[in-house]
């Protein structure tokens, strides 16, 4: 009944084409931004900024850098947070070393040096497919980090490769309150949500679905494998890079490159696998849940332990987490491949008909 | 000179210790087209089982054995029948993002399965009753250092590769496996029972995963860190391709010998930590040149 098309008519083809055809949709966005920016930070206190939201939105860019590599292009990638590295330890650089540079100047340049990186990375994807390739992206994974720890000049000369992040400055205005960092990363992802989900309706990202599909199909008909491929990488590792830098300025202030490792790199793949693959939304989906799991898994163990005075030996809650964390991916993959996106779609099926279902 | 060919032997045997994880994975790939990521922990919970029985149960060292392969095989059946039924047909990456949620899962098992025997998650040694020394004859005529340690997991790994191979060829389940392996379907349709053989490969994967347990776990203590051995064995793979036995060997003992090289000829140079990556990016050069490994199938895509 509140979802329904009925009566809205395209007149132009602006209208036709535009990114949220169906008014509701407009509307519960207007509405979200609206309570992202305004009222979240009215009700929010620091502890919920620091540690549950800009995590949150971090990892849904990192996330949705990987989604438009896995899930648009077909491309399995182990690398995200090697990519992540490189753009925190590049803004940190820019920074440094380029008086004056705007700090979203900066950003943006970290994001195309992970681009370049992930060019380079992205390049076996030429030959390789599958988990020929997902083993290949290891070796990013593996190397990157291990680099910028071994090349002094990346962290300035720190000892064991940390990097402390400057403090951000936007004409003369200096963002250090939680409340100030968040609406700053805020305002970063959700641009860059929004052209990733101009950029996947796109020519460009309508190839990388051919080429996900079936990439010899796509060769025939046309599409520029070598290209398609590369770009997908950049992209990705852009929105990476900039989920890095971002990680490094707003989230943790200090951070070696050794943080961002293999399982930071699993743990944005499990956001995209139980979010939705090939889906903006579904990253932000997953994000949230893999970014709330552990905080209402420590609530629930510490309450049962409580509850049945049992005396949980230091540790269990990471292991009790990778548990379920596994079982939740294997869960997903069986159940609902598509993840926590689909269902939302459903429920949006559902409401379409909803009193009358017929 | 005899330096070198002590860093070369010495290399040689560690890459037939990452030869016995790669085989895991071989095995499961060749019968059912799977990569399975999970390898690595199921290394790790097989010998956690077994140093648990042996140290709680005082068991000796075959019924340890027995026990732990009987734990193995159910892991295997349960594996095929809770992940793997409910996946057939969907794609292999889809299977592959499985089995890491497998593994996910296997570790932290194998995690509370030690916490609440031990009380801690330290390393536990294993021991399989000799001592590890030099052997005494090289050291005297050549002055070099082999491990007896690490010749007898040679040993291993070559009479496993060599049952491996009998299984394979010469018995009915075996060419049961290579039919399976080759195409589902049509297996199926000579009469061949999928899910029993899958969970016979599974089982062959425990039973691996175990003798490969041991020999890690003997080396270097029964710990969490025995799931990274699978990260070590994935360059072997790449390198030896996904489908053959003899490539998880050939590729093993040329990415030992290499890493060791490199590490003691080439770490100094750029400040060492190198053999975390060495064989990434070795493997990823060979890929480069022969995407299909030294041994793999090459395949041909039709639309």
């Amino acid at each position: 009944m509140f979802y329904r098309e009925a009566g809205q008519f395209r007149t132009s083809y602006a209208a036709d084409q535009q990114l949220f055809p169906i008014r509701q949709d407009r509307l519960a966005l207007l509405a979200l931004l609206a309570l992202a920016f305004v009222g979240v930070p009215l009700a929010a206190n620091d502890y919920w900024f620091t540690a549950i939201l800009i995590p949150f939105l971090v990892f849904a860019l990192a996330a949705l850098g990987l989604n438009i590599l896995t899930g648009y292009a077909g491309q399995l990638s182990l690398g995200s947070a090697a990519f992540m590295a490189v753009g925190a330890v590049a803004a940190y650089n820019f920074e440094l070393r380029v008086p004056g540079l705007p700090l979203l100047a900066s950003f943006i340049l970290a994001g195309a040096c992970a681009a370049l990186v992930g060019v380079a990375f992205g390049l076996p994807s030429l030959r390789i497919k599958g988990f020929y390739l997902a083993v290949a992206t290891l070796a990013a994974q593996f190397f990157i980090p291990w680099l910028l720890v071994k090349v002094g000049w990346f962290s300035n000369y720190s000892s064991s490769g940390v990097i402390t992040a400057q403090p951000m400055e936007i004409l003369g205005y200096v963002f250090d309150t939680p409340a100030e960092k968040y609406l700053l990363v805020l305002t970063v992802v959700a641009l860059l949500a929004l052209a990733a989900k101009n950029m996947v309706r796109s020519a460009v990202g309508r190839a990388w679905m051919a080429v996900r599909d079936m990439d010899v199909a796509a060769e025939v008909i046309g599409i520029p494998i070598m290209r398609t491929k590369l770009t997908a990488f950049a992209v990705s590792s852009f929105y990476c890079g900039v989920a890095g830098a971002l990680y490094a300025y707003a989230y943790v202030g200090t951070v070696q490159p050794e943080d961002l490792n293999l399982d930071l790199s699993f743990r944005i793949l499990f956001m995209v696998i139980i979010g939705g693959v090939g889906s903006i939304l579904g990253s932000f989906l997953g994000a949230a849940f893999i970014t709330l799991l552990p905080i209402y898994l420590e609530v629930l163990l510490t309450f049962l332990a409580h509850e049945f005075n049992l005396n949980l030996a230091p540790g269990t809650t990471s292991m009790v987490q990778l548990l379920v964390f596994g079982a939740l991916i294997v869960f997903f993959l069986i159940v609902e491949p598509l993840g926590l996106a689909r269902l939302w779609q459903i429920a949006k099926e559902k409401l379409r008909l909803w009193p009358f279902p017929h | 000179m005899q330096f070198f060919f002590e860093v070369l032997i010495g290399g040689l045997l560690a890459g037939v210790m990452y030869s016995l994880v790669a085989l895991g994975f071989v095995l499961i790939f060749k019968a059912s087209g799977v990569f399975n990521f999970a390898q690595g922990a199921m290394v790790f919970f097989a010998a956690l089982v077994f140093v648990t029985l042996q140290e709680k149960l005082a068991a000796p060292f075959w019924l340890a054995f027995a026990l732990t392969l009987a734990v193995m095989v159910l892991v295997g059946i349960l594996t095929e029948r809770v992940v793997l039924r409910p996946l057939v047909n969907q794609p292999p990456i889809s299977l592959f993002m499985a089995t890491i949620g497998l593994a996910f899962f296997i570790e932290g098992a194998a995690q509370l399965v030690q916490l609440w025997a031990f009380r801690d998650i330290s390393p536990r040694p294993l021991a399989l009753g000799f001592q590890d020394a030099p052997f005494d004859w090289l050291l005297g005529e050549f002055n070099m250092m082999v491990s007896r340690f690490d010749a007898f997991a040679a040993l291993v790994a070559g009479a496993l590769v060599a049952a491996l191979a009998v299984f394979f060829n010469k018995t009915r389940v075996g060419r049961a496996l290579r039919a399976v392996a080759d195409d589902h379907q049509a297996a199926l349709s000579v009469g061949i029972p999928l899910k029993y053989i899958w969970a016979i490969v599974w089982s062959v994967a425990g039973f691996v995963a175990l003798v490969a347990g041991l020999m890690w776990g003997a080396r270097s203590g029964v710990q969490f860190a025995l799931t990274l051995v699978a990260l070590k064995a994935l360059p072997v793979l790449i390198l030896g391709g996904f489908e053959s036995i003899a490539g998880a060997i050939v590729g093993g003992l040329i990415i030992g010998a290499a890493e060791k090289l490199a590490e003691v000829y080439l770490g100094p140079h750029v400040g060492g930590g190198i053999e975390g990556w060495f064989a990434y990016v070795l493997a990823l050069l060979f890929l480069l040149v022969r995407p299909e490994g030294l041994f793999g199938e090459k395949h041909i895509d039709r639309v």
